[in-house]
């Protein structure tokens, strides 16, 4: 998991547009490498994974585009090229290189990219969390029973009660299989809201509650999502 | 800048290729052999390497190492399974396996080393210049002890190694260049100890990889271990042998099982020879009853495959091209399975021997900065994370995430004043810490305050090598902790410096080894050119003196033999001083042939 902290960055740390090449003392006017001696240059602790790819904040991303920046990042970035520099040179391409592989990362997954947006957006609103329904937990005590009982079930001699007890789960894992991909719909009708939101108010304070109600409702999607993942991987091992 | 080479550090055999403009090469010996047999023999007057050391292995088993990647990077717990195979005894040092030679032992990266040093004089005999850079080449599916322990041998055998590269996708720089390929393609690659599967996209120069999978113990040494096992049990009922309490004999009986495997990848049919202390024994092998010996291991490397295309997203019918690797590979039984699996015929065009160094000169080249073009970005094999309580792992990095990447955790108190945390670092797959592969152990220090207050954050960094960095920084203070971590199967960084001093004592020995291995050579072609002239010129001198030569080359056939050059040296002036009126005699004939007329070279040959 990688964890940014956009929020707690010290005063000390500022972007790297308009700072002082950590070789040369220039100020650095390129993107990425100085202008005066062509090193690279560290990113900053600032930069978030959007920002790293000249993104805006939105959900609905152009794979190809994304990839395309990717690419010529890496080319950028990548250790490979850094392979005859000094060592201050190297640690600074390793250390962007990893830092622009989790942002692909992040970026490329529609559920992990969600997940990062909030983790961002949440710096504005510290209260977003969720618990899952009640009846969700409900019908997932009671899957568990019933895996519980499954298992104890002796494999050796296959009785009725076994077999049947199989076929009700993988129903049962047919019905969570079914409520994720409703609930991944729902998340994507939830991806153009706040694109829309975003694209209306591009100052972060602007429609403030508007996109916190957003937030907050993409956060529950996600956590129930993520017990009925859970619980359907869970059946998925234990019944084959 | 000066050259960097590319190594295929294989189970079996190894290679090392270079770049010759623009394009990839392996560098032959004299003879125009290429493979180097992975096999280090320890002879009285110091050590042989590849193919001298494979004819030493029947003559002197106990001393003589092969398949030492298997234990790279392994404690003796991970291979008790196959001890009974090998004939040198292992013990544990450190969590880290000796072998064990006479009243030397011999840490896998030694030998390996040993390996290295071979291939390091071939290049630098072959290309006129030193050598000391390197990028060599380790399973996909290698951890990081296996990596650290390869790195560690190339140290020793006084190289720095830039760059840590995985097999397949060696094959598929080597591949794809060669092929100008774009799109999805899985590299599968069997070779003598290890199988890996690897998928890659390739886009403009970039070769991505989506994922990999494999099994590090798994190759066509298994293939001749099950026949092994038949023969030797056969031997036993028929002949009333047991293989087993005869090293030498156990490594003709390995040798035998291999080259009928080799032969049937062509043939239907073949004969086993082996020379027995009571008789003969033999037996004629069909295909099919080697394919159903090891119908199940080649069936094991199909999970693997399944696993990387789940893991890549992509169905069997989405790939491209299927690209095989590896010596193993060469058996129709392999390629019809993997055609089974994908669904397509997979290709075979390049030498599945040498298209993993041919890459690993291909990134030795982009590390020396003469290739912008081409790009690899490949990925970590195994999850990365730390030990929980409750004895379960939790994972900072998951597999195939691609390289370099960082997690990061933070770390701190829970009792007042406490100093310390300690950090077991694993690696693996599974839900237990038991189950999983464990990579090192640190202690945290922490400044003593109350339980919370302390607030250290680790930095787990995977570089392109595939190898762990860890890094700590304290984020009151913000000040970088320096962090000691003792791998729980590698060698200290002490211990690789004590080798690679030793290294240097070796060499003197090396020397030696070698010049007994030219002597003898030597002592072999002088003993084929007498006989030759002597056939040819029997006419030409007395019977006295045919019986003299005779017997001066009987006599170096002998010393040949032995272990000490300067007796070799002394019988081959010996077989020069005899024959010297016979040469005399033969450029005189040549002459008067020439001077009637007749072609000089048909009769000197």
């Amino acid at each position: 998991m990688e964890h940014s902290h956009p929020t707690s960055t010290s005063a000390r740390e500022l972007p790297m547009a308009r700072s002082m090449c950590w070789h040369c003392q220039s100020e650095v006017t390129g993107e990425y490498l100085c202008g005066q001696c062509v090193k690279v240059q560290p990113l900053s602790k600032e930069l978030d994974y959007f920002a790293c790819f000249k993104l805006p904040r939105l959900l609905n991303i152009d794979a190809q585009g994304l990839e395309r920046t990717y690419y010529e990042l890496s080319r950028t970035f990548h250790p490979d090229f850094y392979s005859t520099k000094d060592e201050s040179e190297k640690t600074i391409s390793l250390g962007n290189s990893a830092f622009l592989n989790s942002a692909y990362r992040t970026l490329k997954d529609p559920i992990q990219r969600v997940e990062y947006l909030i983790r961002l957006e949440a710096g504005a609103v510290k209260d977003i969390r969720s618990n899952p329904p009640a009846d969700l937990f409900e019908e997932i005590l009671e899957l568990q029973e019933d895996m519980e009982t499954f298992r104890g079930l002796s494999s050796e001699k296959d009785s009725t009660e076994r077999t049947e007890l199989r076929e009700k789960l993988q129903r049962e894992r047919g019905h969570l299989e079914d409520r994720q991909e409703e609930m991944e719909k729902a998340l994507r009708a939830k991806y153009h809201e706040w694109d829309q939101l975003q694209n209306a108010n591009a100052d972060p304070n602007e429609a403030r509650d508007e996109k916190n109600v957003v937030l907050r409702s993409m956060q529950e999607i996600l956590s129930n999502r993520t017990y009925i993942c859970n619980m359907a991987n869970e059946l998925l091992e234990a019944t084959g | 800048m000066s050259r960097i080479v590319g190594i295929d550090l294989g189970t079996t055999n190894s290679l090392i290729a270079y770049m010759d403009k623009g394009t990839p090469r392996v560098i032959p010996n004299p003879d125009g052999v290429a493979k180097v047999p992975s096999i280090v023999g320890m002879t009285d007057n110091g050590l042989i390497v590849g193919d001298p050391a494979k004819a030493h292995l029947t003559r002197d088993p106990s001393r003589t190492i092969y398949s030492v990647k298997r234990f790279m990077g392994k404690g003796l717990a991970d291979v008790t399974d196959e001890l009974k195979y090998f004939p040198y005894s292992l013990h544990e040092k450190n969590g880290v396996i000796r072998i064990e030679i006479g009243d030397k032992t011999y840490s896998p990266p030694q030998v390996s080393a040993m390996i290295l040093k071979e291939l390091k004089r071939r290049a630098e005999e072959f290309l006129k210049e030193d050598i000391s850079k390197a990028v060599i080449t380790v399973p996909a599916y290698f951890n990081d002890s296996q990596r650290q322990a390869t790195k560690d041998a190339g140290m020793i055998a006084g190289l720095e190694v830039l760059r840590i590269i995985n097999e397949p996708t060696a094959a598929a720089l080597a591949y794809g260049l060669q092929k100008k390929t774009q799109g999805i393609i899985a590299i599968y690659d069997l070779g003598g100890g290890t199988f890996d599967i690897s998928i890659l996209k390739l886009k403009d120069g970039i070769f991505e990889v989506l994922a990999t999978n494999g099994d590090t113990h798994l190759g066509g040494d298994d293939f001749d271990q099950r026949l092994l096992d038949v023969l030797v049990q056969e031997i036993a009922e028929r002949h009333e042998v047991q293989v087993h309490d005869h090293p030498d004999l156990m490594q003709a009986v390995r040798l035998a099982a291999e080259g009928a495997k080799v032969r049937l990848s062509d043939e239907m049919e073949t004969t086993v020879v082996v020379e027995l202390p009571n008789g003969k024994y033999e037996k004629t092998l069909t295909r099919d009853a080697i394919e159903s010996l090891v119908m199940e291991l080649v069936e094991r490397t199909l999970a693997p495959c399944r696993s990387a295309l789940k893991d890549a997203e992509l169905r069997a019918d989405q790939i491209d091209e299927v690209v095989l690797v590896g010596g193993s590979t060469r058996m129709p039984l392999v390629r019809s399975k993997v055609e089974g699996l994908f669904g397509q015929q997979p290709h075979s065009e390049l030498n599945p021997d040498e298209v993993v160094a041919l890459g690993a000169a291909v990134q030795a080249n982009i590390l020396g900065g003469h290739n912008k073009e081409i790009l690899l970005l490949d990925v970590t094999p195994l999850s990365l994370g730390i030990e929980a309580m409750g004895g379960v792992m939790s994972a900072l990095i998951r597999r195939n995430t691609t390289i370099p990447t960082s997690g990061k955790e933070m770390f701190t108190t829970y009792v007042d004043g406490q100093t310390s945390v300690d950090i077991h670092i694993l690696q693996g797959e599974r839900e237990l810490v038991k189950d999983n592969r464990s990579l090192a152990r640190f202690q945290l220090k922490i400044p003593p305050l109350p339980a919370g207050v302390p607030r250290v954050e680790v930095n787990f960094l995977i570089d392109a090598n595939g190898i762990l960095q860890v890094t700590a920084r304290d984020i009151r203070t913000n000040e970088a902790q320096s962090v000691q971590v003792k791998p729980s199967h590698g060698l200290t960084d002490d211990e690789v410096e004590g080798m690679i001093r030793e290294s240097f004592q070796f060499a003197e020995e090396d020397i030696k080894a070698r010049q007994v291995i030219e002597a003898r050579t030597e002592a072999n072609a002088i003993i084929v050119a007498t006989d030759k002239a002597l056939t040819r010129a029997s006419n030409l001198i007395s019977d006295k003196e045919k019986a003299d030569i005779h017997r001066t080359i009987q006599r170096l056939s002998e010393t040949q033999k032995g272990d000490d050059h300067r007796v070799i040296r002394a019988g081959i002036s010996e077989v020069e001083k005899v024959t010297h009126h016979l040469a005399e005699m033969l450029m005189d004939a040549t002459l008067k042939e020439a001077l009637e007329n007749k072609n000089v070279s048909e009769f000197v040959k």
